[in-house]
């Protein structure tokens, strides 16, 4: 590629959402022709910036300036972005299943003759496009029939029909098995070689160090620097020390764990996703949780962390396929959520708007909700211990509120998330598992949550915590498991454990074999009923297990 | 008005209900020369409406639920008929015949429940296929013919107390249920204050408490003297009593049991609720089979009340159910209502409807006020909402110091604008 200029140059931009700060004074400059990858953490502000590019969040919400091919741009929606020749292909894809594949290309603007739209041309140029992207469908096959990873080149295919100067990728493998990944990066260089640039988020660096042409840094809304890869390769060691390289501050309560005897144990659990069977969620996961001890999950978002841990909370996440799990030395089949309350399991939820609360509800009709059978006496609820129980837990975690009347929808991010904790604390549960515990909170309540976990801990519970932020799982856990795309690649101690190593386990993408990838594909269909694949699930057995105990 | 607020509670919501009904009453009272309020007019209110009251309360929690029936009128009237022949043609006796009828009910219930809760078909879909299903049943068992029932079977929808004791001017039962259902309430709050002390909770003061049951006793005393005071023969209605005994099962239902939390949890975040151990297959099933028995029961109060099952029954009752809790301040969203208030809400349409027939407007107007009455009551209830305040009486009390207890309900618009 020659050198031939700045496409895009964004200045001092800054981005302030009510409360929070999520861009400040970024800079980005991307030369014509690269492919620019831009890497952080969760919530760094990647994200953002892309949205602020391509018009999602229009001029004047945003400071700072963008200059797209030397002139100062404006956009206002994604229309003005995509008019100046700047597409984003998002992580989620915005492609329609009924329709086919020529109609998603040409949605919104579509090719017509008088008005009407002209069939013949629409065929025929989503043909061509498709060849330019390697794909040999059908234009009039259905989005749905066709899988996820050429699902993602016909998102490339639309971005071309727009006339594309610069493509920006936001997780594009994120979803795909290790061969589509392969194709698609191949299809990346081969647009770099028409002179198309491209913008790559990415958590999986070995992508980016081979693909990259120069890498931007991004860590809590700020630029940390641009790497450029062209003089020579930057490895994974110096994207993630840039990624993470934030001082570990005393965040954290003082606690000595005591750490009794294994209570809880999975093994060889099997996950499929609930609509897609033929995808694993979680693939032979196997761990323990010991009494009083405060068990770390680190996994990036999508990595099947929260997969998992649903599915382990009564089955209420997914298809299960295998696996067994020992609580209190007994084997347990917790086959619905009611059933894993009662074994004693608690799971606070990722996000506590959509899935932990009723916004409708009051305190006190939160704290209960998850055993109401406590305190009623058969069907009919006794509102004298409702009162009691809420107060009580209300004093314990010391939640802010005028009185337990008060709606749950006023509260503060951590007072929610103290009245979430109520709700379980009052199930008596033995094993909690928390999901992103201190997400949206601020650092204040978090030191709380830290010292009720710990305190948790202390009484003999086990603790799950599921978290993507780093530091926090290092001040919390005594021991910590990696996840990366629903395989557990690895357990820390927390003597041994730090960002860094961390950071290389979760982002660690399987090197399995064809032959695994088919044999998990043959043991899928051998679990699905009317089925011929006998065959096929006894030769799989092998290279099964040897991929997923690597 | 702060001191009001304190008397009728906090829930200004409710209040703005009973006020509309107040300030209803007594518009038509003063424009119909006093008809309004007769005894015999009163009686008529209660016996025309009671079937579609009975049919709210299962609506309202169907619609808590998150769910809709458009069948009820189809199921009432197919039902009605059902029962009418098995009578005629069966000799079933009159108790008979209601055991009957509320076992089509539940099948029929369960067959919704069905489609709705474990094949997963939306509710809209399911009753208006129902609508279509049970109307055609209707006419089918019946050959679209009118099927009278007999004297005693009328009496659940056209019957009143009997007179006993001695001649006192009044219906003597009436007034002996008025007492004791004033004595009920007082023993009841009695029983909750001394418990309240007994934990420590906080305390309301004594002569709020005074003033609230008073108010409330003398309403009771004030209806009944009414009702007991008309034509010979005449007194409470049974279906009065009817709809009573279910305002007050299904109101504690609602609020005091297991089933009732889980109702309103699945309609408020079905995904939160189902994470948090309620089976929402189950709540949706009991709904939509609930809703469908009451359906039964509404519809043989009409027929007991016109002595006849007729092909053309319970066509277009849905809308005036719907509508009773929607007035009654139900959320469109799921998750909010209350069973007092779509009964309240039932009685402000049942009102204006008898309000404009004594005043002698026309059938085509009547039905263009109703419209407009629900209309703009949800539409306040929405603006409101969206303003993050509860209603217009909540904000007049604002307004004049009345601060706000906070109550679980201002949250309603929260969830909206989620």
């Amino acid at each position: 590629m020659s050198d031939n200029g700045t496409i895009l140059e964004m200045n001092g931009i800054s981005k302030t959402f009510p409360g929070v700060k999520a861009l400040s004074d970024v800079t980005l400059a991307v030369r014509r022709g690269d492919v620019h990858a831009i890497c952080g953490e969760n919530g760094a502000g990647k994200s953002t910036l892309m949205k602020v590019l391509s018009g999602v969040h229009p001029h004047g919400s945003y400071e700072g300036e963008i200059l797209f091919e030397g002139a100062p741009v404006e956009f206002r929606s994604i229309r003005d972005s995509e008019h100046a020749g700047i597409v984003i292909i998002h992580q989620e894809l915005a492609l329609i299943p009924e329709l086919s594949i020529a109609e998603n290309i040409f949605l919104g603007n579509e090719e017509t003759r008088r008005g009407a739209i002209d069939w013949v041309a629409t065929n025929n140029r989503a043909r061509e496009l498709l060849a330019r992207v390697g794909l040999s469908e059908e234009p009039e096959t259905p989005i749905k029939n066709i899988g996820v990873g050429k699902q993602q080149l016909v998102e490339i295919a639309k971005a071309l029909s727009k006339q594309v100067k610069l493509l920006i990728l936001d997780e594009p493998t994120a979803a795909l098995n290790e061969e589509d990944s392969r194709h698609l990066l191949g299809l990346i260089r081969g647009l770099q070689a028409r002179g198309i640039t491209c913008i790559m988020i990415s958590h999986k660096l070995n992508e980016i160090e081979e693909i990259a042409d120069a890498i931007t840094i991004i860590r809590d809304g700020k630029t940390v620097e641009t790497l450029d890869a062209r003089q020579g390769p930057v490895d994974e060691d110096r994207i993630i020390r840039g990624m993470v390289g934030r001082s570990l501050e005393s965040r954290f309560p003082d606690h000595t764990p005591n750490i009794g005897e294994t209570f809880f144990e999975v093994h060889d659990w099997t996950v499929a996703h609930p609509d897609v069977p033929e995808r694993l969620v979680a693939k032979g996961s196997d761990f323990f949780v010991r009494r009083g001890e405060i068990v770390g999950f680190a996994g990036l978002m999508g990595s099947g962390r929260t997969e998992l841990m649903r599915s382990l909370f009564g089955h209420s996440y997914g298809t299960f396929l295998k696996g067994r799990m020992v609580l209190n030395g007994k084997e347990a089949r917790l086959r619905s959520v009611p059933a894993a309350i009662d074994a004693g399991i608690a799971y606070v939820t990722e996000d506590r708007k959509v899935l932990g609360l009723n916004l409708l509800d009051d305190i006190k009709t939160t704290t209960v909700s998850a055993k109401l059978k406590k305190i009623a006496n058969r069907f009919v609820i006794n509102e004298r211990s409702e009162r009691q129980s809420a107060e009580e837990y209300r004093k314990a975690l010391r939640t802010k509120a005028p009185s337990i009347d008060y709606g749950v929808a006023k509260l503060s991010g951590g007072n929610q998330q103290k009245v979430v904790l109520s709700k379980w604390l009052f199930t008596d549960p033995d094993l909690l598992i928390l999901d992103e515990p201190t997400r949206g909170i601020d650092v204040g309540a978090k030191f709380e949550i830290y010292g009720i976990i710990q305190r948790l801990a202390d009484e003999g519970k086990g603790v799950i915590v599921v978290s993507s932020e780093l530091p926090e799982l290092l001040g919390i856990s005594d021991r910590i498991y990696t996840i990366s795309e629903g395989r557990i690649t690895g357990v820390l101690d927390k003597g041994e454990a730090d960002q860094e190593t961390l950071m290389r386990l979760m982002t660690a993408t399987s090197m399995k074999s064809r032959a695994a990838e088919r044999a998990e594909a043959a043991q899928v269909a051998a679990d699905t009923p009317d089925t011929t694949a006998t065959d096929g699930h006894a030769e799989a057995t092998a290279p099964e297990e040897s991929a997923w105990t690597s | 008005m702060d001191k009001l607020k304190q008397i009728f509670g906090g829930d200004t919501r409710q209040l703005g209900m009973i006020f509309a009904l107040v300030a209803l009453i007594l518009f038509f009272q003063w424009r119909t020369g006093g008809l309004t309020l007769k005894p015999e007019n009163v009686i008529n209110i209660f016996q025309g409406n009671s079937y579609i009251l009975v049919m709210a309360i299962g609506m309202v929690l169907v619609i808590i639920a998150g769910h809709i029936d458009l069948s009820v009128g189809s199921v009432a009237a197919f039902v009605g008929i059902s029962v009418a022949i098995a009578m005629r043609d069966w000799g079933l006796p009159w108790w008979g015949g209601i055991l009957f009828g509320l076992a089509i009910g539940a099948l029929v219930g369960a067959w919704q429940g069905f489609w709705v809760a474990v094949v997963g078909i939306p509710a809209f879909i399911v009753t208006l296929a129902g609508m279509l299903i049970f109307r055609g049943a209707n006419q089918a068992v019946g050959k679209s013919l009118t099927v009278p029932v007999g004297k005693d079977f009328q009496v659940i929808g056209a019957g009143y107390l009997p007179e006993v004791g001695p001649n006192t001017g009044y219906n003597n039962l009436t007034l002996l249920l008025g007492l004791l259902l004033c004595a009920a309430i007082i023993g009841g709050t009695l029983r909750t204050r001394r418990n309240q002390s007994k934990i420590g909770a906080h305390l309301e003061a004594g002569w709020i408490v005074a003033v609230r049951i008073g108010l409330i006793c003398v309403a009771i005393m004030a209806a009944a003297m009414l009702m007991a005071s008309g034509r010979k023969g005449t007194s409470l209605p049974v279906s009065a009593i009817i709809l009573g005994v279910l305002t007050l099962v299904y109101g504690f239902v609602a609020t005091r049991t297991i089933i009732g939390r889980h109702v309103y949890a699945v309609g408020g975040n079905r995904q939160a609720a189902e994470l948090s151990g309620v089976r929402s297959r189950r709540i949706n099933f009991f709904v939509m089979m609930n809703m469908s028995v009451l359906a039964a029961l509404g519809g043989m109060m009409f027929v007991a009340r016109s002595n006849a099952s007729g092909p053309f029954d319970g066509v277009g009752w849905e809308l005036d159910v719907i509508a009773a809790v929607f007035i009654g301040g139900a959320a469109v969203s799921g998750g909010v209502g209350t069973v007092v208030g779509s009964v309240i809400g039932g009685l402000v349409m049942a009102v204006l409807n008898n309000g404009l027939q004594l005043l002698g407007v026309g059938a085509d107007q009547t039905q263009i006020y109703k419209g407009l009455v629900l209309l703009i009551a949800v539409a306040f209830d929405v603006y409101n909402k969206s303003q993050g305040r509860r209603s217009i009486i909540g904000m007049l009390m604002k307004n004049s110091g009345g601060g706000g207890r906070a109550a679980a309900g201002d949250t309603e618009g929260v969830k909206q604008q989620a």
